[in-house]
């Protein structure tokens, strides 16, 4: 997966409007799409993007589901797209027939919030295989040693946890990032290195950009903001984020 | 040190460690966001440098003795046995201990292992209570902030636990998600550890979890199987033929089955049979093997991976999953595990009343189901060891209700 740099990354649940939202959030400036495969209990996320999964489900999105939608999405935007989900899912799914069929709807990549490197073995394998990246985290409580681990390990890019503690939007980001950021620059090469969890302002796109990321994610911002007016509030989210990376 | 009485005690407690994967054979293992890995290195690390301190071990065998209780008596429920017309059934009673269960043994341990880290928050989930009221209990004694999370559904049904914890000093934090019971708790319980995991050490309650949490829970909570072992050596003058104990995710039944690993003797858990039908939480004999809350066991999930709903009587067996180390007993056929339903162990429940003056916790009594059918089956020159893991007080609202006793 090659992503434009600087790249702004917006998180979307799948769900039937998905298609249309990555539409927007891509007429707004977005760079690659996140398409989050609904999980019973996302340990990793917080209230927002819990509700968005449960609503999900409750509307019968399955993973089957979710990727024919990632496959909509793949017709209608031209950047990359990357799955998120969780162990549970894709296991459930089979690994090797996971990666197969998210390749095949368009998957350039794929995050797997609760499968940490030394987890992974079979899920790299069974994504190289099919040609699709394995993008691991690294956090603010990371130790050196996991740091390099995990950015060497990622292909596509690095995600850079910019806050401790579930994902979800917040005021201020973790203010160690510079020093983790200097740490998984040193790791990741020339991979791109993208700061979320919490990114909900323009301060805090420009703040990753000065601290020296690729760029930015952004989740659960998007999501509140597509419950408060739909396509036409995620785009101009998108657009304001996205004024936030340089030109 | 805990070695040197194998004689009497079996199988040592920390025999059978998980590999360097923290697991034991398929199961375990460490399925957490990135930003809670470091913080269980530093556990295990905190765990392991406890475990060799003789100054930790002599604390917790100083609390053990003087503030839980212990040892726990051993009781040979006589007129239990005579009415069932079997082996002698004889029963642990883990609910004479301080708080009235075997949960303050692993909230004990873990308080001090967290004060050695430095630690001054503690977080915790609850189902019955009986964890959390531990863990207020452990917080109260080492000067932690204790903070339970407990669904809403479960604060219900279990309210006298929910009261005692408030006057212990806790914080109890409504869990609203999902079907408001046991799972939820825990979800809640990981996501506060998550943004807080600097300060804040997450005091699971049963031996399930990232590693090393099962193998550390195993390992506080083996006081009942060495106890438990060497009166019956002392008592019945030999081994029992069964040791039956209740499965919620598993730590009273770890606890006392580690030490009769290595002895020929059966090992039975109880899961909760729930109606009889398609409710229920019997994970090991009904569920597949996924991922859940950190480690690789059996849950009760659908095809595509999603947790379903469980249904039990008793909060505390009302979880979708179990703990990795049961999973792989269930795997090797070491131990074997039966569902009681919750008909059945009301009727145990009232028999353990009635007949003995101890009135169990509705999950223990999950436990005397089965517990009584084996004893029927083996004959009178049998003996099934029975883990009475908690007493029923806080069950009575419940039951009354139930019964149209109010």
């Amino acid at each position: 997966m090659n992503i434009p740099r600087p790249s702004l990354a917006v998180y979307l649940m799948a769900n039937e409007d998905a298609p249309a939202l990555a539409e927007a959030a891509v007429r707004g400036g977005a760079t690659v799409i996140e398409l989050g495969i609904p999980y019973s209990d996302p340990l990793a996320d917080g209230t927002t993007i819990q509700r968005a999964a449960q609503a999900a489900l409750d509307a019968g999105i399955t993973p089957e589901r979710a990727l024919e939608l990632l496959a909509e999405i793949h017709a209608r935007v031209d950047v990359p797209l990357v799955p998120m989900t969780y162990g549970a899912i894709v296991e459930g799914y089979g690994i090797e027939a996971f990666c197969r069929d998210a390749a095949k709807a368009g998957a350039e990549a794929l995050i797997v919030a609760d499968i940490p490197p030394e987890e992974s073995g079979p899920l790299r394998d069974a994504a190289a295989a099919e040609g699709v990246d394995l993008i691991h985290l690294v956090a603010p409580t990371s130790r050196p040693e996991r740091i390099e681990s995990a950015a060497a390990a990622s292909t596509g890019f690095v995600y850079l946890v910019a806050a401790v503690g579930v994902t979800g939007a917040r005021e201020n980001l973790d203010p160690r990032v510079a020093e983790l950021l200097e740490r998984t620059r040193t790791a990741a090469g020339d991979t791109p290195i993208l700061g979320g969890f919490g990114v909900s302002t323009r301060a805090h796109v420009e703040g990753l950009i000065a601290a020296g990321t690729d760029g930015a994610i952004v989740g659960s911002a998007a999501i509140d903001a597509i419950e408060r007016g739909g396509p036409e509030a995620l785009e101009a989210l998108v657009r304001d984020l996205a004024a936030g990376l340089p030109s | 040190m805990s070695s040197t009485n194998t004689a009497q005690h079996g199988t040592p407690a920390d025999a059978y460690p998980p590999d360097d994967m923290g697991r034991w054979g398929e199961f375990g293992g460490r399925f957490v966001p990135e930003t809670v890995m470091a913080a269980l290195d530093e556990l295990e690390a905190g765990m392991n440098e406890a475990f060799a301190d003789p100054a930790f071990h002599a604390e917790l065998a100083l609390l053990a003795r003087d503030f839980v209780g212990r040892p726990t008596p051993l009781y040979l429920a006589e007129r239990l046995t005579e009415d069932v017309g079997g082996a002698r059934i004889w029963l642990k009673r883990e609910d004479l201990a301080h708080t009235g269960a075997h949960k303050i043994n692993n909230a004990l341990g873990q308080a001090i292992i967290a004060k050695r880290l430095g630690k001054q928050r503690i977080v915790a989930e609850t189902g019955a209570g009986q964890h959390g009221v531990a863990t207020a209990t452990a917080c109260a004694r080492f000067g932690l902030k204790a903070v339970v999370y407990m669904g809403e559904e479960d604060m219900r049904r279990q309210r006298p636990n929910v009261v005692r914890m408030k006057m212990l000093g806790a914080e109890v934090i409504p869990v609203t998600n999902g079907a408001g019971t046991l799972k939820d708790a825990l979800n809640d319980a990981i996501r506060d550890w998550i943004a807080n995991v600097e300060d804040t050490h997450y005091l699971i309650g049963t031996a399930a979890g990232p590693h090393p949490y099962p193998y550390l829970v195993r390992r506080l909570q083996a006081v009942i199987g060495q106890e438990s072992r060497a009166q019956m050596l002392e008592r019945a003058g030999r081994l029992p033929d069964a040791v039956v104990a209740c499965v919620g995710g598993g730590s009273n039944a770890i606890g006392i089955f580690h030490s009769f690993r290595d002895d020929p003797v059966r090992l039975i858990g109880v899961e909760a049979g729930g109606t009889g039908g398609a409710l229920h939480a019997r994970s090991l004999s009904g569920g597949k093997v996924s991922i859940l809350h950190g480690s690789r066991s059996y849950v009760l999930c659908d095809d595509d991976g999603q947790v379903v709903e469980t249904h039990s009587i008793s909060a505390g067996l009302d979880y979708p999953g179990v703990g990795p180390e049961h999973a792989f007993l269930h795997s090797t056929g070491r131990a074997e595990f039966i569902g009681a339903t919750d008909d059945e162990s009301l009727v145990a429940f009232d028999r353990l009343c009635h007949l003995e003056g101890i009135i169990p916790a509705l999950e223990t009594s999950h436990a005397l189901v089965i517990a009584e059918r084996i004893a029927h089956d083996l004959g009178p020159t049998g003996d099934v060891l029975v883990g009475l893991s908690g007493r029923g007080d806080k069950d009575v609202d419940q039951i009354a209700a139930r019964r149209g006793m109010e």
